[in-house]
């Protein structure tokens, strides 16, 4: 294989692993701040991107991006007031359960309202066949795109728990919100707005990505099982290490290709992830006692 | 009024028969054939229910030793191996009467791997897969165990798929019916269905009754006390390592029995069978249900199976199992046969105390 | 007096009108509108509705109204298989328009059998007429023909080294047998072939395996979105070969969707998608132009050929029961011998040999030109 090609798969990884990093952020923000593995995280990053083409014909496309964050935003904060919120104690299975239900309502809502039919946003800058090349590797803009996008927001997030008031208060939340709730802390309207800022997240993502992978109702499970995958990978509530997850598995799948049948690409994901698993739930890059002391209460 | 576990079996039978007089009498005699099919896919459903409400352990991938199950009997009793009569291995499997010759749907003939032959295989090639996975990801807890077996589930979804001998996306047919006993027999025509309704329905009370048994046992209570409180049972003496990977395999056999005999039933499997969806719907139905309560799982599932299996909910089937399962999960958490009304509507419109809060 | 007759004659004449409408013919229809298949489904079960208001609005067949039972399998046999029962034994319908997949109606087909239903397939596989069952039909038209069509053109330009990417669906699998039978006969090597999942996001590392084998055109055979995903990755990568489809690429909104990727493309599919570039005189020109126009105009989408295969089935079966009247042994005799039926996929010739009825003539080459698609030259 030609130094040309290896660049040309590792590409092909980076946009993979990119798309499933930009997913699995998500993912981190509501366990950080609850316990909770959202099922639903999917449903958002599919819901950001119809929206946005919805809003696309009538707007530019900044606006309309802008416009589906918001909607999505909003979604998130009714989820979670409907579903999560007056729920007492729940235990971990019970969450499970309900957002998986609500990952299933969000997709047939969005079949309903949008059909079955295949949309996406246009390109942010070029078209479909446009690429700059660098070292004979070719990469289409879009792909700089999303991962400058999923920078920028491991960026904001690192700043936004670093530095900010809420952002303490939310760490505050997850590290023991008992505790948090004794100091004033309104630990209810953190959960909310934990979802608000991963169902934005979610949003953004689906945006950026689309033009690549196109939107359509039922594009949330595929995703939010690969964004998962990568959030676990990289130890849950960890999101530099959910960032770096994804691109390593990206390239691994990109790389198993050019030895593998594509038909068995999933296998060998889930596989290594299984191997995972067994030998080290906390993930790459978790700590073990991070994993294990996350309790809901 | 807490009926004796005999009383209840019984009660379940006299429901069976009835449900069959019923519909003969109605004209309806066609419903038979759902209700068959959804008999299969709760024997699938009732090893999940132990798994989740007694041990307490989530399975995403049930789903998967379902279809392991399916696809490994549609696949020995559908490979003609004729061609390789003088194999010394095929030739041994017709001596001991594991492979017969049987005519196939166009007129000719084949020899095949005999059903029973096949169940067996089945059932040992979906325990095996089983202790493997159990032993490693028994060891997980809550979501990392969902996405164990979620992962589980979704592979052998893809290899189903991605397998050109399995049939890849077109599955498997022709499935010849699988004959327990002379004259007792899993498939054929619309002639053998009042046949196949007593026999599905009659393994689902030898299973409840297995299940109740075990339930009722020193074992039952051990798992019982693991959901409870794992670390307390083991410093009791439990070995809750061996029970919950013994839970785990049980559901596992379950699923894969499930499986052979609903693919000799329709004739055919294919790979949707296997797919994610398809757990969460057994997940979901076990939450109906109530998790560990064996009958209100059967009755949920004979039920929601039904009206699925003639298309009630129609193009909806999927936002209606979404929605009970959020309904059930929001307001009854131990499930539907479960339900305290009065609490329920106490906790939503709560009276003032007098001079108190809310 | 006089009134009175009048009136009395008046009210003979409303009781004539008002007199209970005939039997309904029902006819069932297996449906694949939600679920994986939906872009297969959905504008099936459209024409279905389109086509059965416009038959009673004709008076229905032979005077009796036509009522549609649609079941929605979701794309899976199960449901299809237990739906199918159902319509056979419940609803007692004459006859059976689908399933939409291939991997359905090969689970199905025993069931029609044996409950002596005619059944009109609008999937593509080949075991599902052969061996022939007297009852099975079905419409679409074989793949080889697609593929044959696709590796002549490949053999007037010169190609022999290909690069083969298909979908992990019925279709892509059926395409894939008929290339990897039919490449031999027309001197073409098959250099990679890969099956990708479908619904992947993205295949730039499959295409950068079909660029590392240097392979002089590049043949993707699926029927969902990732069929558009291909060829925009293959001209990201920059591998500036000819791109073939099959014809599953044969709905205008993927080419839309691959926007500049998509000009060049070259791909077979039935005239119905050109209706507009068809000939005066082409036999197939008024149907399928009625139909585009109907169908634009109630649901305000593009035709494809899924839709189409719905048409054809259903009018098939209005044809041959008007011709042999409510005897289902009768009208399965006449569909099977049905010659000359003009449709949207080709003109029919059925026999008891042959339950399919098209030959290789109901595939064009179409290409896309300005993001339109037009019949390719010669």
């Amino acid at each position: 294989m030609t130094l040309e090609l290896l660049l040309q798969y590792l590409v092909a990884g980076l946009t993979y692993g990119s798309i499933y990093a930009v997913v699995a952020i998500g993912f981190n923000i509501i366990y950080n701040a609850t316990g909770i593995i959202n099922f639903a995280q999917g449903e958002f990053v599919m819901l950001g991107g119809m929206i946005a083409v919805s809003l696309e014909r009538t707007v530019p496309l900044p606006l309309a991006v802008a416009g589906a964050v918001a909607a999505t935003a909003a979604v998130g904060a009714l989820v979670e007031i409907a579903f999560v919120r007056w729920l007492r104690r729940p235990s971990v299975l019970r969450l499970i359960v309900i957002t998986i239900g609500v990952a299933i309502l969000l997709r047939e809502g969005a079949l309903v309202a949008w059909g079955e039919g295949v949309r996406s946003l246009p390109y942010f800058t070029g078209n479909e066949v446009s690429a700059l090349s660098f070292a004979g590797a070719r990469i289409s803009p879009q792909v700089l795109w999303v991962l400058g996008t999923t920078a920028l927001i491991v960026a904001f997030l690192s700043f936004f728990f670093g530095h900010t008031m809420l952002g303490w208060e939310m760490r505050a939340c997850a590290a023991n919100r008992d505790a948090a709730a004794l100091c004033g802390i309104p630990t209810r309207n953190l959960v909310t707005f934990s979802f608000v800022l991963s169902a934005a997240i979610g949003a953004l993502a689906g945006c950026v990505v689309s033009p690549i992978t196109y939107t359509s109702y039922a594009v949330g499970a595929p995703l939010a099982i690969k964004g998962f995958t990568v959030a676990i990978l990289g130890g849950l509530g960890n999101s530099g290490g959910a960032v770096a997850a994804g691109l390593v598995l990206g390239v691994l799948e990109s790389l198993s290709v050019s030895l593998l049948p594509t038909a068995y690409k999933d296998v060998v994901t889930l596989t290594i992830l299984l191997a995972i698993l067994f030998v080290r739930p906390s993930g790459l890059f978790g700590s073990r006692e991070a994993s294990g002391l996350k309790d809901l209460g | 009024m807490r009926l004796s576990r005999a009383a209840q079996v019984g009660l379940f039978a006299a429901a069976v028969v009835a449900a069959q007089l019923l519909s003969s009498a109605a004209g309806k005699a066609f419903f038979l054939t759902q209700l068959t099919m959804s008999a299969y896919y709760t024997l699938a459903v009732l090893g999940l229910s132990l798994l989740m409400g007694y041990a307490g352990q989530i399975s995403l991938g049930q789903a998967g030793f379902f279809a392991i199950g399916g696809y490994t009997s549609a696949l020995l009793t559908t490979l003609d191996l004729s061609p390789q009569r003088g194999h010394p291995l095929v030739a041994a499997l017709v001596r001991l009467h594991l492979a017969v010759p049987r005519p196939d749907l166009y007129g000719g003939e084949v020899l095949s791997v005999s059903p029973w032959a096949a169940c067996v295989a089945a059932v040992l090639l979906g325990a095996a897969v089983a202790v493997s996975l159990g032993v490693p990801v028994l060891r997980l807890r809550g979501h990392y165990l969902a996405m164990a077996t979620l992962a589980f589930g979704t592979i052998v979804s893809s290899v189903a798929v991605g397998t050109q001998a399995l049939g890849a996306a077109d599955g498997l047919s022709g499935v010849p019916p699988f004959v327990l006993f002379p004259g007792l027999r899993v498939g054929g025509g619309a002639a053998d269905r009042v046949q196949n309704y007593y026999l599905a329905w009659g393994l689902v009370a030898l299973a409840m009754l297995l299940l109740l048994n075990l339930i009722h046992s020193r074992t039952g209570r051990a798992l019982g006390a693991i959901h409870g409180a794992e670390d307390a049972a083991r410093a009791m003496g439990v070995d809750t390592g061996a029970l919950k990977l013994g839970t785990f395999v049980l559901a596992a056999v379950t699923a894969t029995v499930a499986g052979v005999l609903l693919t000799h039933y329709n004739a055919g499997i294919g790979p949707s069978e296997a797919g994610v969806m398809k757990s969460v719907r057994y997940v979901a139905i076990v939450a109906v249900g109530g998790m560990g309560s064996l009958w209100g799982t059967l009755s949920a599932s004979a039920v929601l199976n039904f009206l699925s299996l003639r298309g009630y909910f129609g193009a909806y089937d999927d936002a209606v199992f979404g929605g009970i399962l959020v309904l059930v999960m929001l307001f009854f958490p131990d499930g539907i046969l479960a339900a305290d009304v009065r609490a329920l509507v106490a906790r939503l419109a709560p009276r003032r105390a007098p001079g108190g809060e809310a | 007096m006089r009134a009175i007759r009048f009136a009395a004659a008046a009210a003979v004449l409303a009781a004539a009108f008002a007199a209970p409408a005939k039997d309904p013919i029902r006819i069932g229809a297996l449906v694949a509108v939600t679920g994986p298949a939906s872009y297969l489904g959905a504008p099936e079960a459209r024409t279905l509705e389109m086509v059965v208001q416009e038959l009673n609005a004709q008076g229905g067949i032979g005077g009796r109204p036509v009522e549609l039972v649609v079941k929605d399998t979701g794309g899976s046999p199960e449901k299809a298989i237990s739906f199918t029962k159902q319509l056979i034994e419940e609803e007692k319908v004459f006859a059976i328009v689908g399933p939409t997949t291939s991997g359905e109606t090969l689970q199905v087909k025993a069931i029609a059998e044996e409950g002596k239903t005619p059944l009109v397939s609008m999937a593509a596989a080949e075991g599902i007429v052969n061996p022939v069952a007297p009852y099975v039909f079905k419409v679409a038209p074989k793949d080889s023909y697609a593929v044959e069509m696709i590796f002549k053109r490949m053999k007037k330009m010169g190609i022999t080294r290909i690069g083969f990417l298909s979908s992990n669906t019925g279709f892509g699998k059926a395409g894939k047998e008929q290339v990897e039978r039919l490449a031999p006969a027309y001197g073409i090597q098959v250099a990679v072939n890969e099956v990708y999942d479908k619904a992947a996001t993205d295949l730039t590392a499959e295409v950068t395996k079909l660029k590392a084998a240097n392979v002089q055109a590049v043949l993707n055979w699926s029927i969902e979105p990732a069929q558009a995903i291909v060829i925009k990755n293959v001209r990201q990568v920059g591998l500036g070969v000819p791109i073939f489809q099959s014809h599953g690429f044969a709905n205008v909104q993927y080419a839309r969707a691959a926007g500049a990727a998509a000009e060049g493309v070259v791909f077979p599919a039935s005239r119905i998608v050109v209706a507009d570039a068809l000939p005066a005189g082409h036999p197939q020109k008024g149907v399928v132009e009625a139909y585009k126009k109907a169908y634009e105009a109630r649901y305000h989408e593009d035709v494809s050929t899924f839709g189409g295969h719905a048409w054809d089935a259903l009018r098939i079966l209005a044809k041959a029961i008007d011709q042999a009247g409510p005897d289902r042994e009768r009208a399965r005799g006449a569909v099977e011998n049905l010659k000359g039926f003009v449709g949207t996929a080709g003109v029919f010739n059925f026999s008891p040999a042959d339950h399919n009825g098209l030959d290789i003539d109901c595939f064009e080459l179409l290409t896309v030109k300005d993001g339109r698609f037009v019949p390719l030259g010669p």
